[in-house]
């Protein structure tokens, strides 16, 4: 380099597990282009003994995070849209890279994506009132029905849309209470590298959530049959093998959410399509009586 | 067990049931012969032949699949959701008029007592009908997103513990979203589901809304294969339910699943023991045990054990195992010799693995499959009968110290369809239901069911609820809870 252009520090790309940043265990990365093929990075390419980790991780929170009061965990998914927010403009700068976007279109993919979180982040205490209740049953019973979270959920995110389609699908995991396993978007991972900083910086506890970058495609079957995972979801994985991932995951009555035949539109409202299949509903009775 | 009251017989008389020598299925609003080879069923308290029921093969279950269609299109989707509502609460009604008559055949094919198939699932089974119709033309109001819509066809198969309770369970949520349906019956208890098409066509429920299918689980495959049918419910083992997943595995049909149990029915040393003893034989032995929601794992603190075994023991001294017909009888006949065949060899095995097993001085009819009610004791949290559910009237007693412990132990199972706590404590019993991985949690109860209350599991229990208004959304467009 020439000049005043000052040569620029490039980052290691991590994996996020368990609340750390570690490198594969295998020792591979892959390499990363932008969308024109120039190479950005090599990011880490996670294995199957990576995945067992962070299924290890994801169930070792989960008690602690579905444990905390509703207004607790939407607090700390707020602050997680804070601390987004400071990083808008290199979340703009990795989307436009990625995706080949306009720096508007970049902009406008981000902001919904913050937003997106902020709207997650506001479900956690009131799922319990839209989605629960009392029963009136027939006879002196005390009888009300409640959702709770189903545990450990994979998700195989999005392969196109980086940062929206994955924040698409994690957030809502996180505002039931449930903890995450997250492949990213195999020719896109920078974002998630990145929301992987953020989440670490934002008071979510470590293992919540945890971020593989590699293939949908190989980790897939271990997460469809890990008899420690109670739920996946399908979204980004390739449409050659999901139905065979849902097969695998029948072996342990897992919920699964099967992939869209084309990636959705991810500014339209998600509703809360993406929070129940990783509810459950638990009903108590009581007698009634003096 | 000798008492100084001793009971005269009080049978309940039969003659209300007309059984023909043989059945045919029910599609299109006819009965119309099963191309299979024609199957029998029993009376499992005296194994006399009942009658000759229709086997449905691939042939016979794609003729009611189109009938099924052609209804969803043609009848029942366009019409009036008040009109459909209204035909449900026409089949309620038709029920509870035609209940002693459900309840003695049902007690017959099943082998139930017929104190519970006449006060439990034919009243239950009619609640299911009344609460479905008020929601045909109300689902705008359900919460389960804008302007919902039916799926279309719906294949149910369903278990032979409640075979008429079953049938509404899954019928009345299908139709009042406006689906129609394909139902096979179990293959031992097939004629009150038989016995129900009578009821649609009293209702003049138009043809090919209800068909009625019956067979064993090739049948039950067919119906689960179909292309056609858009939805698949499905009650019973997790095995089958393991397999049935896979098969729907990559196709549009969506599923839902209520597959076994081995509830923790835990007792604390504050808890009332008689009623705890009373909620214990209730969990256990209502319906043989033949129930995926049992309460087959007794938890008890250790400090009220002895008590408790003690109190129950007595208790169960008294229950009065034989004639499903006679009113006195509160423990049936095991449903078949291949239940009763598997309920002898977990027991036998925990004997084996060393639990001690107790019975009461019980005697059984010469005929007929029969399974005394079943303690064991000295159970640990490894031992298979803690582990496996059994499906018949034998309960497994383990131990616990603290409530930590109790949550810990009730929670060490693959599956998660319901629990049971017994304690005077509210805030006891409002932490530990918190903490419990099951569906449904009775607190100072058990077994207890209605239709505005959502049922199923956690875990390996199956997923989706049927009940309420969550039960609903399995049968509609787009709505995912």
């Amino acid at each position: 380099m020439i000049g005043n252009d000052r040569l620029a520090v490039r980052k290691t790309c991590k994996l996020y597990v368990n609340g750390a940043f570690p490198r594969s265990e295998s020792g591979r990365t892959y390499e990363v282009t932008d969308a024109k093929g120039h190479f950005l990075a090599n990011a880490s390419w996670a294995s199957r003994k990576d995945a067992r980790d962070a299924v290890v991780a994801a169930r070792a929170a989960f008690p602690k995070w579905s444990g905390v009061t509703a207004y607790n965990r939407g607090q700390v998914l707020y602050r997680v849209a804070e601390v987004m927010e400071g990083r808008h403009v290199q979340f703009c700068e990795e989307v436009a890279t990625a995706e080949g976007l306009s720096a508007s279109k970049a902009r406008a993919a981000v902001d919904a994506a913050v937003d997106r979180w902020v709207w997650y982040a506001g479900w956690t205490d009131k799922l319990a009132a839209v989605l629960g209740g009392a029963n009136p049953v027939a006879g002196p019973y005390f009888d009300f029905s409640m959702p709770e979270p189903t545990g450990v959920v994979a998700v195989l995110a999005p392969q196109q849309s980086s940062l929206l389609g994955l924040v698409s699908v994690l957030a809502p995991v996180l505002a039931t209470g449930c903890t995450a396993v997250v492949v990213t978007s195999r020719e896109r991972p920078i974002p998630a590298v990145t929301l992987g900083e953020v989440l670490a910086t934002s008071d979510v506890p470590g293992g919540v959530v945890n971020l593989l970058t590699g293939d949908a495609e190989e980790l897939g079957p271990w997460l469809a049959e890990h008899a420690d995972v109670d739920a996946i979801d399908l979204t980004g994985a390739p449409a050659s093998r999901a139905m065979e991932f849902e097969r695998e995951a029948a072996g342990t009555v897992k919920r699964v959410v099967r992939p869209p035949v084309t990636e959705p539109d991810w500014t339209a409202d998600p509703g809360l399509s993406r929070m129940t299949p990783f509810l459950e509903t638990k009903t108590v009775w009581h007698p009634i009586g003096v | 067990m000798t008492s100084v009251f001793e009971y005269a017989p009080a049978p309940e008389s039969r003659s209300i049931v007309d059984i023909a020598p043989s059945y045919g299925l029910f599609v299109d609003g006819e009965f119309v012969d099963g191309s299979g080879e024609p199957m029998t069923t029993v009376n499992p308290a005296t194994e006399e032949v009942l009658t000759e029921v229709a086997t449905g093969t691939t042939a016979d279950v794609d003729r009611a699949v189109r009938a099924a269609r052609k209804a969803f299109e043609k009848t029942w989707g366009p019409m009036r959701p008040a009109d459909r509502g209204k035909y449900l609460f026409r089949i309620a009604r038709l029920l509870q008029e035609r209940a002693r008559e459900f309840a003695v055949l049902e007690s017959l094919d099943n082998g139930k007592p017929i104190r519970e198939s006449r006060d439990v699932d034919v009243p239950l089974a009619a609640a299911h009908f009344f609460y479905h119709a008020g929601w045909a033309d109300k689902l705008d109001w359900a919460g389960l997103g804008p302007g919902p819509k039916p799926l279309g066809v719906a294949g149910q198969v369903i278990p032979w513990n409640f075979p008429l309770l079953m049938l509404a369970w899954k019928v009345a949520p299908a139709l009042a979203t406006g689906n129609t349906v394909v139902l096979k019956p179990a293959e031992t208890t097939p004629l009150t589901a038989l016995l129900f098409a009578e009821v649609c066509r009293q209702a003049d429920l138009p043809p090919g809304v209800v068909n009625i299918v019956t067979g064993a689980g090739d049948t039950g495959r067919a119906v689960v294969e179909h292309d056609d049918v858009d939805k698949v419910a499905f009650t019973g083992s997790t095995d089958v339910g393991r397999q049935i997943a896979r098969t729907v595995a990559g196709t549009r049909k969506k599923l839902t699943l209520e597959l076994g149990g081995k509830a923790a029915n835990i007792v604390f040393d504050d808890a009332p023991i008689d009623q705890a003893v009373e909620g214990i034989v209730q969990g256990i032995f209502f319906n043989q045990g033949h129930v995926c929601c049992a309460g087959s794992r007794l938890l008890v603190q250790e400090s009220i054990h002895d008590e408790v075994i003690a109190s129950l023991q007595r208790r169960i001294g008294t229950l009065r195992v034989g004639d499903p017909l006679d009113k006195n009888t509160d423990i049936g006949a095991i449903n078949s010799a291949e239940q009763l065949a598997r309920i002898r060899e977990l027991s036998d095995i925990g004997e084996a693995e060393g639990a001690q097993r107790w019975q009461p001085a019980c005697e059984l009819p010469d005929r007929g499959y029969w399974f005394p009610p079943t303690v064991f004791t000295d159970v640990s949290p490894a031992h298979r009968i803690a582990r496996d559910e059994v499906f018949g009237p034998v309960l497994s007693v383990l131990t616990f110290r603290t409530p930590d412990e109790a949550v810990a132990k009730a929670n060490n199972t693959t599956y998660g369809l319901s629990a049971g706590i017994w304690s005077e404590k509210g805030s006891r019993i409002l932490k530990i239901a918190n903490q419990l991985r099951a569906g449904v949690v009775w607190a100072n109860t058990f077994n207890k069911f209605d239709p505005t209350s959502p049922f199923g599991g956690y875990k390996q229990s199956g997923y989706g609820r049927e009940g309420g208004r969550h039960g609903l959304a399995a049968y509609l467009e787009g709505a995912d809870q």
